[in-house]
Order: structure tokens, then C-alpha cells, then sequence
């Protein structure tokens, strides 16, 4: 068994309980203050061919936070959320998470490069939602959820089956267990992927407009089991545009603009006093809309 | 004619089984070595991508009979003498990785790099997202392919006749200076090629529909 396989057996078979998600214990609660932050992203310029995508940014997200990223389209925010799990390769800048520095590195005018089996590694800890699912169409629900726990953490098919079933329970599809993702509705899709997602017992997770390509009425499924994560204190990073969600259940809004970070704060205090006129149109389009007619 | 044909089809059909002998030989050779080559072509290595592109433009660029002659006729120079269908089912094995390889490249890039990028989220590394996303998916993309380049090779086979490996043509040949029918037996030997051919061809047809109507229906847990 490999280095790789064995470091993450352990952590997975560390935690003795099977719940869902990883709850934080009172501990972990307390250490939330003075702990180092879960993602750490510094000076991050990421351009194609030239043109810049992400100028600059800067952003901390502490371990149990929920941070919602809205801004207008083009903005920059699959980018960012893309240079976190290192799917994109930033131009300059930093980026760390539940600190590792991610991808590449020069150290006294060296460059380090990041071996595909550290950056897997890195990868087992961070979940990710994409906005076209991206389930295995090979593969039954079941089968999707527990190709990473028997393939990466070198779990017997029988200790993760239960686990795997338990999931999609949670998500609300025990009755889909051995259906195909070509069988099943963008809703329900979507919250296989959050469970395959999941069964890593990742300590983050990403999400890319995960309802964005949903028709209306199964946007609130997936929403639904996005809630009850982010109540369960899974560490967040959402990008949305369904800004009721990202008030209701977001610590703190992040606002892009053009590939920059223009506007952060909790919900409240940024409705309330929006610093950038993006924030305003975003927030409250039609507020803007009527303050700008009537000024 | 009939008592005729009933002295000469036994020589055709040993052809027959030379040539499908032949054909199953090489097309094995070929669909193994392609695969080395599709990945080399797909790699990151510029080294790697380098060499399996000049193989494949090489082979391509040149008639498979050129890579039989220096096979059979060319290497013992080199103090290397193969049989003739030992070297026929080499020549053509290597001439056909290089289309294969391409049949294999491009159903490697027919998936969807989302697929990549959520088996790389999971903690895949590269070979495994390769060999449990990747590859079980392109198989069904090269099965029909894979199916057009056995009859092509089918029919490709009678090229070791000029290298006098026993298989079909060779076969016929023989017995054109032999009976001097020459109508007769290479209907008869088109016939052979035609019901080869017509079972894969019926084949490929089936995969073409299969991966139309998508992944078997829902399995049982
Ligand atoms: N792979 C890519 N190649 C070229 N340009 C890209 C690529 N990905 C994103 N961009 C550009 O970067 C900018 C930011 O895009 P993106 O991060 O997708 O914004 P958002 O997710 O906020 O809509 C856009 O101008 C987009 O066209
Ligand atoms: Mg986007």
C-alpha cells in the first residue's frame, strides 16, 4: 500500500464514528478562534492568454465558515473557487489549504514541484460541486459514491457500502442507489455528486453554481441538503446566484468584480451598508434598480 | 466445375484459416501497442509526445507493404530471419498501432474533462483517473472504430501474400497457375473475404446502436 493510501486510511479510520457529516466536536469549536485559517489565498492572479481572470485576490476562510461568492458573470469567481482545488494552475500568488501550500512553489529561487500523489493527497480533503454534476455515467449512484473510498482510501466494499447507502439516504435517494445518472433528474444528480463528494469526508467543500444548471423547481432539493451541511458545520465556499440562500445561510458574502474581491461582510451588515454599488445591484436588484430611476 | 472446385477449396479454406489466423494476430499486436502510444501522445512529457507522433506520421506516411518487406526482407541483414507470418503479423501489427493509437486518442479525448476534474476531486492520481473514469468510458466510444479498423485490416492481411506468408491470396495464386480458373477462384476468394468481413461488419453495426441507446438499464444492489 502506498504512503498516499496509507495517510488517508488513517485519517479516515481515525474518526470512529460513521455520522454525517464529520460533526465538529466542543473542542474543535473552541479551537475555531486562534485556529489558522482552512483556506488561505494570497496575491492570486490568475490570466488567459493574457487576460487577466483573478487580479490580486486575497481571501481567508476559517475551518466551520460558510462563505458565499456572488458577483456578475465573468467576474472571476469559477476561477477562484478553480485555483483552490489547483484545477487551474494560478499565474502568481498563493494558495494554502488546512496548511499545504497547493501546486508548485519556489523556494529560494528553486522551484519545488508538487508530485501528482501530494496534490491528490491535498485533493481527498476538498469536496467539490460542479455546476454540470459531472457524475460517472458508467457507474450506478451507488457505484459513484464509493469508487473514491475503495479506490483512494483502499476501503473494503463492505465497510463502505453501508456508509455509501447511509449517504444517499442523507440526500434524501436510498431508493436510486443502483440507478444510472442518465436515469436520474439534474436535481437528483446533483445531490449524488454532494454524496460522492462526501464519502471522502472532505474538510471543505466547494460548490460552482451547483443549481445554476437545474430547472426551477429542483433548484430547492439541492439547496435543501446544502442547508443541512452548512448546519452541520462543514466548512463552505459556495459560489450562488440565489442570493436568498447565500443571506440565509452564508457567515460572510464575498463580492468579485472584474476579478477582484470589491465588497466582503456578514449578510446583515452588507445589505445594511454595502461599501461598492456591485454589492447593492447584486443584493438588492431591485432596490438599485428603483434608487437608480430615482436619483 | 464442381468436381474442381471440390479439389481446390481445401487449399482455400487452409488460406482462410492462415488469413484469420493472420488478421487475429496482428489485430491483437496492435490494439495492445497502440494503447503505450495514445498515452505517450497525450502525455506531458514533450519527449514522449514527441516520439509516439513521429511513429504514428511515419507508419501512416508509408504503404504497411514497405514496413512488411523491411521486416522480412530487411532484418535478416541484421541477423533477425522470421517466418513469413511471423513477419506479416509484425509488419502489420505495428503499421496498425498507428492507426489504432489514433482510434484510442481520439476516444481518450472524446470524455468530458469534468469527468477528469471530479475523479482529480475525489483524490485520484492520474493513473487511476485513467484507468476507473477515463478509459472504462472511452472504451465504449472506440469500440466501433476499433470494429471498421479489423475489416480494414481484414483485407489488408492479403498484402503478406507478397511476402509469401500462406494465407489466402497466396493460397489463390497457387492455384490460378495450377488450374488455370482464375475467374472462378477469385470469386470464390472474394466470397471468403465477403463472409469474414460481413459478421464483423454486422458487429460494429450492433456496438453503433448499443452506444446509442446508452448504459444498460438499472442494476440490482
Ligand atoms: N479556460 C479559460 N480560458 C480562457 N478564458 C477563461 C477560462 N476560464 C475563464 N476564463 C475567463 O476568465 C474570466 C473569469 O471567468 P470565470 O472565473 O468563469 O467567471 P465567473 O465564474 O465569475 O462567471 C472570464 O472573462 C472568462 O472568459
Ligand atoms: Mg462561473
Amino acid at each position: 500500500m502506498g504512503t498516499h493510501a496509507k495517510g488517508l486510511l488513517k485519517r479516515f479510520c481515525g474518526r470512529k464514528d460513521l455520522n454525517w457529516p464529520p460533526g465538529m466536536t466542543a473542542n474543535d469549536l473552541q479551537g475555531l478562534a486562534n485556529a489558522p485559517p482552512l483556506i488561505t489565498v494570497s496575491n492570486l492572479c490568475k490570466s488567459f492568454g493574457g487576460q487577466p481572470a483573478l487580479d490580486n485576490v486575497s481571501l481567508t476562510v476559517a475551518a466551520g465558515e460558510r462563505v458565499a461568492l456572488i458577483g456578475s458573470s465573468g467576474s472571476g469567481k469559477t476561477t477562484l473557487l478553480r485555483c483552490v482545488a489547483h484545477l487551474e494552475k494560478p499565474t502568481s500568488g498563493e494558495v494554502i489549504v488546512a496548511g499545504r501550500h497547493v501546486g508548485d512553489r519556489i523556494v529560494d529561487g528553486r522551484k519545488i514541484v508538487m508530485l501528482d500523489r501530494q496534490l491528490a493527497e491535498i485533493r481527498t480533503g476538498i469536496g467539490m460541486v460542479f455546476q454540470r454534476f459531472n457524475l460517472f455515467p458508467h457507474l450506478t449512484a451507488l457505484e459513484n459514491i464509493m469508487l473514491g473510498p475503495l479506490k483512494v482510501l483502499r476501503m473494503k466494499r463492505d465497510e463502505i457500502e453501508p456508509f455509501a447507502l447511509e449517504l444517499l439516504k442523507k440526500v434524501g435517494l436510498a431508493h436510486k442507489a443502483g440507478a444510472y445518472p442518465e436515469h436520474l433528474s439534474g436535481g437528483q444528480q446533483q445531490r449524488v455528486a454532494i454524496a460522492r463528494s462526501l464519502a471522502m469526508r472532505p474538510k471543505l467543500m466547494l460548490f460552482d453554481e451547483a443549481t445554476s444548471a437545474l430547472d426551477p423547481e429542483l433548484v430547492a432539493e439541492v439547496l435543501e441538503v446544502m442547508r443541512q451541511l452548512a448546519a452541520e458545520g462543514m466548512t463552505m465556499l459556495i459560489v450562488t446566484h440565489e442570493m436568498a440562500f447565500a443571506e440565509d445561510v452564508a457567515d460572510r458574502i464575498v463580492v468579485m468584480d472584474h476579478g477582484t474581491i470589491v465588497d466582503q461582510g456578514r449578510p446583515a451588515d452588507l445589505i445594511a451598508n454595502p461599501r461598492h454599488p456591485r454589492t447593492l445591484a447584486l443584493l438588492r436588484p431591485k432596490r438599485a434598480a428603483n434608487l437608480r430611476s430615482a436619483s | 466445375m464442381i468436381q474442381l472446385l471440390g479439389d481446390w477449396l481445401p487449399q482455400l479454406l487452409q488460406g482462410v484459416l492462415w488469413t484469420l489466423r493472420l488478421m487475429v494476430l496482428s489485430f491483437a499486436l496492435a490494439a495492445v501497442l497502440a494503447l503505450p502510444i495514445a498515452l505517450a501522445r497525450l502525455s506531458a512529457n514533450g519527449m514522449l509526445r514527441l516520439l509516439a507522433h513521429l511513429y504514428v506520421e511515419l507508419v501512416r506516411g508509408m504503404p504497411s507493404l514497405t514496413l512488411l518487406f523491411l521486416i522480412y526482407f530487411g532484418l535478416p541483414n541484421l541477423g533477425i530471419t522470421l517466418r513469413a507470418i511471423d513477419a506479416a503479423v509484425i509488419g502489420l501489427g505495428l503499421n496498425g498501432a498507428a492507426y489504432v493509437s489514433e482510434i484510442y486518442r481520439a476516444g481518450i479525448l472524446a470524455i468530458d474533462s469534468g469527468q477528469r476534474e471530479a475523479a482529480q476531486m475525489i483524490g485520484m492520481r492520474h493513473r487511476q483517473v485513467l484507468r476507473f473514469v477515463i478509459l472504462p468510458q472511452a472504451v465504449r466510444v472506440v469500440l466501433a472504430p476499433l470494429g471498421n479498423f479489423a475489416i480494414a485490416l481484414l483485407k489488408d492481411t492479403s498484402v503478406a501474400s507478397l511476402i509469401s506468408a500462406p494465407e489466402m491470396m497466396l493460397q489463390a495464386r497457387d492455384l490460378t497457375s495450377e488450374y488455370f480458373m482464375p475467374l472462378q477462384i477469385y470469386v470464390a476468394v472474394g466470397v471468403m473475404y465477403l463472409l469474414m468481413a460481413l459478421p464483423l461488419a454486422s458487429l460494429v453495426r450492433f456496438m453503433e446502436s448499443r452506444l446509442g441507446a446508452g448504459l444498460p438499464k438499472e442494476k440490482a444492489v
